[in-house]
């Protein structure tokens, strides 16, 4: 796959403060990428350094192939979304639309024809002459994405253009920015902390800590073999559980408080199997109860120290020892506190990691 | 349950109690003592207030008067002048002062500095500084250029000008801050949507950033204005009206001829006159600015 934009050896400084710290990145023609990270991680420095809104203070921005590192943010083929909207609010929304084409020295005809094309994707044609103070934050937030569209542009930069709407508006304007991008087949990079926003949209995510890229891959990957402890405990609500242990013959088997677990089925990572501390993690999804717990390779016994139904499905958390355990099961189960439970897993569905590097093994 | 709604009279009680004893000073104070001045004009008060009742007499007799014409017109040419140019400078200084220049508080400092002193002290300082003796004249010569003239407070022609100078070194500082304050309430985002839109910075701030201060703006006019129709001391202190009567302002009128000129009528009229013209400015735009919002929301 040809990429679409190249990061190579980014660096940048606010003064003394290292925000982002020699970072690479390569992201293919028409490829949805979610930057994921919690607060302060360096994201919206991350996009603003690729639309050109910072200068960097080293390193090098490829965008569709060309060296656009010292280029004007209007000069770089790309078109941005903000999480405050960022319209101008004295204009109309065809003012907001046509203003940067006007300035830009289109034609008239060419401008109307771009903003009746955006209009008609974004559905915001009733709109069109209205002030934005006139209009709701979902319809805020799709004429500034009219804004970028109009631009013809190759590549989309959003900066967490959802997090100001409320849960069902996000949702929906979730699926259509998806949609917008099957239709387009653009380049985008989205910034959030939400990880269902993450998961549903990306192609690839990117998980952000302290200005460097944790891990670049697709959502299940992810989720499945995250590469370390940190990724594993973002990605996922209520987030994994964790066993603290040592593993043993040779990576046969991981010995913890709560008993001594073959590893029979878990596929290590590239560096094979290590003995010593660790970590052995699995997802509250990955937990059986009652029956189904009989048939999986690893069985503890439990007891229920609280339930949190859902409706969908129901999250229990559960005792060993004094370890806590989230536990998901279905919505539709009937535990209540102080039960016992019987809960197994397969430690295929695990994820092992070292305790000092915190990798996955 | 209370299922009627609660008398409004009574709503947020306190704050109407304690908003009482203003509401008397201004009922008493500014409008009876401004009813008070409009009915005594009609009359024939000199030292003292008399009710002896003379029409329109001291009208006529205040626009047959050459100073009090000369005051008008230099009200007009310092207040359009002054108005003009302190919005100018003070937008461009804070405008500078946001594009993140360094040394940001020592600049906002020495700027907003003349606005704490009182007129009286800028109207001597530029007095001495304006002073072909003292003043720039005198160290431009210094210097050797021989020929170099700058006597503004001297020439009964330009002399409002210097008064002007004055003015707007006193008022820029406000309105530099009251504009900066205006600009860092801007969200950031719409100066980088601006910027990848690639409208040049100019631009935006015409066209997208000084619409959107509208507020800053109007509050801004409003302390601007009222500042220039009531501009006296700075006059007494700098130039006595002078030379002769070149620098003669309505406000200084009123007071010549209430206090020194024992023509309390005059007086009256003159100051009626000041007040008619402030109401026919802000009226209308009282009526534009709060009459439309309470229909539309
Ligand atoms: N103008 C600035 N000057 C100094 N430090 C800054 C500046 N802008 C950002 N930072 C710092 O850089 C770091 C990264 O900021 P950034 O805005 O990229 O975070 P983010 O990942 O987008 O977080 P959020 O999810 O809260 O938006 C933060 O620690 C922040 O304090
Ligand atoms: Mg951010």
């Amino acid at each position: 796959m040809e990429s679409s934009i190249t990061i190579r050896d980014l660096e940048l400084s606010f003064g003394a403060v290292e925000v982002l710290k020699n970072l690479n990145l390569d992201i293919g023609q028409g490829e949805f990428l979610v930057l994921l990270g919690s607060s302060g991680c360096g994201k919206s420095t991350l996009l603003n350094c690729i639309a050109g809104l910072l200068d960097v203070t080293d390193g090098q921005i490829f965008i569709q192939g060309r060296n656009v590192t010292w280029e004007e943010p209007s000069d770089r083929g790309i078109g941005m979304v903000f999480q405050s909207y960022a319209l101008y609010p004295q204009m109309t929304v065809e003012g907001n639309l046509s203003f940067g084409l006007k300035n830009a020295g289109f034609s008239k005809s060419e401008i109307a024809e771009r903003i009746d094309r955006a209009a008609k994707v974004l559905q915001i044609e009733p709109l069109l002459k209205r002030k934005p103070g006139a209009l709701s934050g979902g319809q805020r937030q799709r004429v500034a994405i009219g804004r970028a569209l109009v631009r013809d542009v190759d590549v989309f930069l959003f900066d967490e253009p959802l997090s100001n709407l409320d849960a069902k508006l996000r949702t929906d304007l979730r699926a259509e920015i998806k949609e917008l991008h099957k239709r387009l087949r653009n380049t985008m990079i989205y910034v959030t902390h939400d990880q269902i926003e993450a998961m549903t949209l990306a192609d690839r995510i990117a998980i952000m800590r302290d200005g460097k890229i944790l891990q670049l891959a697709s959502p299940k990957e992810i989720y499945n073999r995250p590469a370390s402890k940190y990724v594993a405990e973002f990605i996922g609500s209520p987030s994994m559980n964790f066993f603290d242990g040592k593993i043993g013959e040779n990576g046969q088997s991981f010995a913890c408080d709560a008993g001594t677990f073959s590893l029979n089925g878990y596929q290590f990572g590239e560096g094979g199997a290590q003995d010593g501390t660790a970590w052995l993690g699995i997802r509250p999804e990955h937990i059986a109860v009652g029956t189904e717990a009989k048939t999986m390779p690893i069985q503890l016994e439990a007891s229920v120290q609280h339930v949190e139904p859902l409706g969908s499905d129901t999250l229990v958390r559960v005792l060993i020892g004094d370890r806590r355990l989230w536990v998901r099961i279905d919505g539709q189960s009937e535990v209540a506190d102080g039960d016992a439970l019987n809960i197994g897993f397969d430690p295929a569905m695990a994820n092992i990691f070292d305790k000092t590097s915190e990798t996955r093994l | 349950m209370a299922s009627k709604r609660p008398n409004q009279l009574f709503r947020n009680m306190n704050a109407k109690v304690s908003a009482i004893p203003m509401i008397v000073t201004a009922l008493f104070v500014f409008v009876g003592g401004t009813a008070w001045t409009i009915v005594y004009s009609f009359t024939k008060s000199g030292l003292l207030p008399r009710m002896k009742w003379i029409g329109l007499d001291q009208y006529e007799r205040l626009w047959g008067t050459k100073r009090w014409l000369i005051a008008i017109e230099n009200l007009a040419i310092y207040g359009l002048s002054m108005l003009v140019l302190v919005f100018v400078i003070g937008f461009i200084l804070a405008a500078l002062i946001d594009q993140k220049i360094r040394f940001e508080n020592t600049v906002r400092t020495v700027i907003l500095y003349p606005y704490a002193m009182s007129f009286v002290v800028t109207g001597l300082v530029w007095q001495w500084i304006l002073n072909p003796e003292f003043g720039v004249q005198n160290i431009m010569r210094g210097l050797g250029w021989q020929s170099f003239t700058f006597d503004p407070l001297y020439n009964a022609e330009i002399a409002i000008f210097g008064v002007l100078i004055a003015g707007l070194w006193q008022g820029s500082g406000l309105v530099m801050v009251l504009m900066l304050a205006g600009l860092r309430g801007i969200d950031q985002e719409v100066w980088k949507a601006s910027r990848v839109d690639g409208i040049p910075a100019w631009k935006t701030y015409i066209f997208i950033v000084i619409p959107m201060m509208r507020p800053v703006f109007i509050t801004t006019l409003v302390l601007v204005v009222t500042g220039i129709v009531k501009v006296f001391d700075l006059i007494v202190a700098q130039t006595g009206g002078g030379p002769g009567i070149a620098t003669e302002v309505p406000a200084k009128y009123v007071y010549d001829m209430m206090f020194r000129n024992n023509n309390l009528g005059q007086g009256f009229a003159a100051s009626t006159m000041m007040l008619v013209t402030v109401a026919i400015i802000v009226v209308p735009w009282a009526i534009l600015e709060f009459g439309g919002k309470k229909n539309n929301g």
